[in-house]
């Protein structure tokens, strides 16, 4: 057993642990913190694939970004607390469909997909600025329609936020108050 | 070297979490949460299969996932501030005004 996939299994285990916290925790805040360090540990997963670009987008957007969104709506709506899973009788029939789904996609994937190979090995040759200057030359080539058609998403997506959550003062508003 | 192998069925573990949490809670945010939980189980396998692959279009795409899940909490969350507002609940079996 090599000391690669000796780091992946524990890796794995403290990322579908963590998962299974978020899924389980009876407290949002725990939810969320538990979400972090999944992300946390799948940003490692990048790093170990080759990819430290992503890698640092992942803390930075997920981590960092989204999960401190998420704990501000939490605390600002006062959800803490949440019920739990009262009802035990409706969590086996959608277990056993996800279970169903999982055998699905390990069959999908695995055998009929049929990826060959290992990946790479994270060397020297792949973590340095080289990657880093290709990923961005073939981004603002490439890809530079999609890179800006994201930028205009990004800005409506913030329009729509703040008009979504802003409040309704004045007479000359029609709609629902 | 690990085989690309165990990565996808981390992966598929990680997104039936995912699916699971959607099916099984029912509290709005912690749904929301295993959305984003799906959402990074797929760029796994996207970043893993880029790694064999040796091209950058895995990558570019995971990033590109990352940007869209950004806007989609931004309106998300919103939308459940708004529900909370109106409903004083973010349980989603709350929300059936529209059941005759």
């Amino acid at each position: 057993m090599t000391l690669d996939l000796i780091l992946f299994l524990v890796l794995a285990l403290i990322a579908v642990a963590s998962a299974l916290g978020m899924l389980l925790s009876r407290n949002a805040v725990y939810a969320a913190l538990f979400l972090v360090l999944n992300f946390v540990t799948v940003a490692v997963f990048y790093l170990l694939l080759g990819a430290p670009f992503i890698a640092m987008a992942q803390i930075t957007v997920y981590a960092g970004a989204i999960m401190v969104l998420f704990l501000f709506v939490i605390m600002l709506l006062g959800a803490e607390s949440l019920p739990g899973i009262s009802n035990w009788r409706r969590v086996w029939f959608p277990s056993a469909l996800a279970l169903i789904l999982f055998i699905e996609a390990a069959y999908l994937l695995i055998v009929k997909a049929r990826p060959a190979g290992d990946v790479l090995q994270p060397d020297v040759s792949i973590n340095t600025m080289e990657n880093l200057r290709q990923l961005g030359t073939s981004l603002f080539s490439d890809y530079l329609l999609p890179f800006e058609v994201v930028s205009i998403l990004l800005l409506v997506a913030m329009v729509g936020a703040i008009i979504l959550t802003k409040k309704e003062k004045g007479a000359g508003r029609h709609g629902p108050n | 070297m690990v085989p690309i192998n165990y990565y996808i069925i981390l992966s598929a573990i990680l997104f039936t979490i995912g699916v699971t949490g959607v099916l099984i809670r029912r509290n709005a945010l912690i749904i929301f949460m295993s959305i984003e939980l799906m959402l990074n189980a797929a760029n796994l396998a996207l970043v893993a299969f880029n790694s064999v692959l040796e091209s950058f279009s895995g990558q570019i795409f995971v990033f590109f996932v990352i940007a869209v899940a950004a806007a989609e909490v931004a309106v998300g969350l919103a939308l459940i501030v708004e529900i909370f507002r109106s409903k004083n609940s973010i349980d989603v079996d709350q929300m059936s005004s529209l059941k005759g």
